[in-house]
């Protein structure tokens, strides 16, 4: 074989040794494509896997951790959650439409394959600014896919996020996260076993779309990416409807061994998956694979990624009834295969051998790389930079509309309006909440739910950045009132191979484990998008974290805006940020630099220990944590109904009003629990700063007794509730 | 009161609907769209969501469904028939109601919190609002944009067949009151003969406090008091 047929699908020339080695003797074309895929970066893990097995995993609410479709937790009641995160951000470049839906297809159908019915959807997105290159062309496709797609299968987009940064200018990251509720007796498995069990393949029909897809994945985006578009999946979310109700069905009918997506790399990797956790061999004809054109060849059978589709290994005999259910829905479902014991994945076209490839070659024998990692030299550089000189560069008010208007901190309204949050007439909390949250039908619990990567922290140090994520959305669903459960993780990344790049992923991947373990929130799976880059420049580093959790009463949810006039305005927390990596240091020094505040994680864990335990005893009437644009930012936003009045005693306005440092939370108490809650915040040890009341019409600030703000709340909030919209229409 | 929600391949609303019912104290039943069918039902509501996946035009292929043939039969002999959302497209495709539904003014899906007042309050839908009501019902869709030319325009009015009406919070009948775009603001509207509804607006998504309110319930307790009222007449 030619080299350049194994390197122009992604494989390095001593992964073609290996092939050969592995298989004894020279692989044909079609099992050199197979071990492409298998072996690609967004199938194997192969640069990343090293590093992802120091992500704490482990846990009693853990029913299933990484290594299934997705991982499972348990909520009570002999109730668990489902969820998964996982990028379409190569597609979503070149279509964003189709790569946007195909992204919610595809991880819906991780969360169904798990017996879970799906409740619920968020997304979280990054962008170039919009008034830069295709970006606002790109934001438009990528929402107007999730919501065509997410809308029409009946699962609300309650929630996610969206930041917009030059380096993502070109390499959008669209990471889509699913939650799914079932009954722990309906857990299922993407598992292939029993000698002799029939193979089958259901839904829609094999065509030729998205071949290579998974490798396409794995390289970094170029001019020749364009041309790339037949990569590209398209979307069908009907036929996902039907799909989803009839394995649903199938699970509960309880007729099946293992189910499993026929995700990237489709019939390849979902049948060697299989196989390998099952300790089996398959053997399928490749014929008999149903398809909607003519003429495939049984390399584009394997490695097509046509959406919609599921293998699903019965138990014998029951192949009727799974047709049957198929059928009830419109959907077909044909044999195509059977387990056998000899560990090998032989496949057939009209009886005659094409391939034949031990499981384990594609699987546990997949290539692991421990790259080279250096630090770059950016880093101590734009650490040491001293920002101390740095003064308010203009009006208090000034500067907080030149924050609000930025939009990646103003509102998402128009974003999210677009998505249907109400599907199911569960949410209980719709986007622009700190967290989403999804009521457990038949109980008074509900899950919230949340995506955070704040990822100009994480640039400026990757390991206090990856343990900020984790900080950020920890205290986003604490601030609804829920307990943090667990996390999936979706890590965009540049080119590995670059050992300053590959430095980034180690550090951040360790300060999110950190993170996890200290917040007592496991890592349950997750999904790896390596190679995020455009000529000339890699996105940031951003480990976006898809955290759930649980409310156990839903009576206690929290809003996070003032509802009346007097009530007690609180800080948990610092009073001062830093500028380091702050919003107000990009817009008016137009820097990204400075040493991020150092990071205490046992410090978050109590300030939202108090929380929750403030807000059980029902101390609490809203809270709000303070990211981005600091705490007058996040005051603004907390005056929707009513404004607010302040008295901040401060050694620093700039630091006090604009500065950032994660792990503080704005609440609000009535009068007569000032004292209590002074006193137990005292008693855990948290600082507390009363700052004032809200009431009013205007927010009024006044730092050591000499007023530096007063607007009219209907001033700014016009501001930041159109400036999303007036930029895309 | 025996509740039937036809399910649609593809429709997503229907449990919506039931639930809501369960929560109105009732016990609906789902009928699968290709039985053939309605007989002995008081009530048949057509779901919102996008049955058949909406392919061709929204509502153009369910109207097709086996069911469809007697829920038509039902309506016409005055049974009551409530279309929600892709229900009120359906009903317009199937002849029930005039008009059509266009998409939306700025080509967006939409979805959030909408206002209405109630245009008439003396129909099956309506009997426990007040005419002027102003009510806050979520709208979710694409293709809400009710159209008609100025002759049926003009007859919807004459009979009194606009049952909501898209508002401000004031109560302002203007564009920014709008959603979608729509024809004289028009939600909702009825048959002449008053026993069929079509309406964009989710009255099942607003009927618990948890879940954004329940200014829909009205719709609900209306439906039963007609019901209830019947029964005593014994019409």
């Amino acid at each position: 074989m030619e080299p350049k047929v194994w390197r122009s699908i992604g494989l390095f020339d001593e992964e073609y040794e290996k092939i050969k080695e592995l298989m004894g003797r020279e692989p044909n074309l079609l099992e050199v494509g197979i071990f492409a895929v298998m072996w690609s970066e967004h199938c194997s893990y192969k640069t990343s896997k090293p590093i992802l097995k120091k992500f704490p995993t482990q846990g009693p609410q853990v029913l299933q951790g990484p290594g299934e479709n997705a991982g499972i937790v348990d909520i009570g009641d002999d109730l668990a959650v489902v969820f998964k995160m996982e990028s379409h951000n190569h597609p979503s470049a070149i279509e964003p439409y189709q790569g946007a839906a195909t992204g919610v297809g595809g991880i819906l159908r991780d969360v169904f394959t798990m017996g879970a019915r799906p409740v619920a959807i968020l997304d979280a997105l990054r962008f170039g600014p919009l008034d830069e290159g295709n970006n606002k062309y790109l934001l438009n496709g990528v929402v107007a896919g999730i919501s065509g797609y997410g809308n029409s299968i009946g699962i609300p987009t309650v929630g996610g996020d969206v930041y917009f940064h030059k380096s993502y200018s070109g390499n959008p990251l669209v990471n889509a996260m699913a939650v799914g509720i079932l009954e722990h007796r309906h857990i299922a498995k993407g598992v292939a076993s029993g000698v002799g069990n029939p193979v089958m393949a259901v839904g829609a029909r094999t065509g030729r779309d998205g071949i290579h897809g998974a490798t396409f994945a794995s390289v970094e985006l170029s001019e020749e990416s364009e041309s790339q578009r037949s990569a590209v999946q398209v979307g069908d979310p009907f036929m996902e409807k039907l799909l989803m109700e009839a394995c649903l069905e199938l699970i509960r009918a309880d007729i099946i061994v293992g189910i499993q997506d026929m995700g990237a790399a489709g019939l390849t990797s979902s049948s060697s998956e299989m196989a390998s956790r099952g300790g089996s061999g398959l053997e399928m004809d490749l014929s008999l694979v149903l398809r909607r054109e003519t003429g495939m060849t049984p390399y584009e059978i394997m490695l097509s990624e046509s959406q919609e589709r599921m293998l699903v290994v019965p138990k014998a005999g029951k192949e009727k009834e799974v047709e049957e259910v198929f059928t009830r829905w419109g959907l077909e479902a044909s044999v195509i295969g059977k387990v056998t014991d000899d560990g090998m994945l032989r496949l057939l076209e009209d009886g005659k051998m094409v391939a034949e490839i031990p499981v384990q070659a594609l699987t546990d024998e997949a290539p692991v790389y421990n790259r080279p990692s250096k630090e770059p030299a950016y880093y101590q550089e734009l650490k040491s930079q001293k920002l101390d000189e740095i003064k308010l560069k203009d009006s208090v008010e000034n500067v907080l509309l030149s924050l609000l208007e930025n939009p990646t901190i103003a509102s998402k309204e128009w974003i999210y309006r677009q998505y249907d949050h109400q599907v199911g007439t569960d949410t209980a909390v719709i986007p622009g909440g700190d967290a989403a949250i999804v009521r457990v039908r038949g109980t008074n619990k509900g899950i919230a739910m949340t995506t955070d990567c704040n990822s100009r922290y994480v640039y400026l140090d990757p390991y206090i950045g990856g343990a900020l994520a984790v900080v950020e959305a920890a205290q986003n669903v604490a601030c609804v009132g829920a307990k943090p459960l667990a996390i999936t993780d979706c890590l965009n990344f540049g080119n590995p191979e670059k050992p300053e790049i590959f430095w980034q992923f180690e550090q951040a991947c360790a300060g999110v484990a950190e993170a996890c373990r200290v917040l007592d929130t496991p890592v349950i799976g997750g999904n790896v998008s390596l190679y995020n880059e455009t000529p000339g420049r890699a996105v940031n580093p951003t480990p976006m974290i898809g955290m759930v959790g649980l409310i156990d009463d839903l009576n206690n949810v929290l809003g996070n805006s003032f509802k009346s006039e007097g009530e007690e305005i609180y800080l948990l927390g610092e009073l001062n940020g830093e500028l380091a990596g702050s919003e107000y240091l990009a817009r008016w020094e137009d820097l990204e630099a400075g040493e991020l505040p150092e990071l205490n994680l046992q410090a978050v864990r109590e300030r939202i220990n108090l929380l929750l335990e403030l807000n059980s005893a029902g101390h609490v009437l809203s809270a709000h944590d303070v990211t981005e644009g600091g705490l007058a930012v996040a005051l603004a936003e907390m005056t929707v109904d009513t404004g607010a009045i302040l008295n901040i005693d401060t050694d620093n306005d700039l630091k006090t009003l604009f500065g950032e440092r994660l792990g503080r939370i704005i609440i609000t108490v009535t009068q007569e629990n000032r004292t209590r809650v002074e006193s137990l915040a005292k008693a855990a040890g948290v600082p507390i700063h009363h700052l004032g009341k809200s009431g009013g019409s205007n927010l009024q600030i006044s730092l050591n007794g000499s007023q530096c703000l007063d607007i009219p709340v209907i001033t700014y909030r016009r501001v930041f509730e159109r400036t999303i919209g007036d930029k895309m229409e | 009161m025996k509740i039937g929600i036809v399910r649609f391949p593809g429709s997503n609303c229907e449990v919506d609907c039931f639930e809501a019912w369960k929560v109105m104290g009732e016990k609906p039943e789902m009928i699968w769209h290709q039985e053939t069918s309605v007989q002995g039902y008081d009530l048949i509501v057509l779901p919102g969501g996008f049955s058949y996946g909406d392919y061709l035009r929204t509502g153009a292929i369910a109207r097709f469904s086996p069911i469809m043939e007697d829920v038509i039969r039902f309506a016409e002999n005055g049974g009551l028939v409530w279309g929600i959302c892709n229900g009120f497209q359906i009903l317009t495709e199937c002849g029930l109601l005039p008009g059509a539904l266009l998409r939306n003014r700025d080509l967006h899906f939409i979805c959030g919190p909408q206002y209405l007042r109630v245009e008439h309050d003396n129909l099956p839908f309506t009997n426990q609002y007040k005419k002027g009501d102003i009510i806050q019902i979520p709208v979710n869709h694409g293709e809400g944009n009710y159209t008609i030319d100025d002759k049926g325009l003009n007859e919807l009015k004459a009979n009194n067949q606009i049952v909501f009406r898209y508002v401000t919070a004031k109560g302002e009948v203007n564009d920014t009151g709008s959603p979608n775009g729509s024809r004289d603001n028009i939600a909702g509207i009825v048959n002449k003969e008053g026993n069929i509804l079509g309406m964009m607006p989710h009255p099942e998504r607003v009927v618990e406090e948890i879940i954004g309110g329940t200014d829909g319930q009205g719709m609900f307790l209306s439906i039963l008091k007609h019901w209830e009222r019947r029964m005593k007449h014994g019409a």
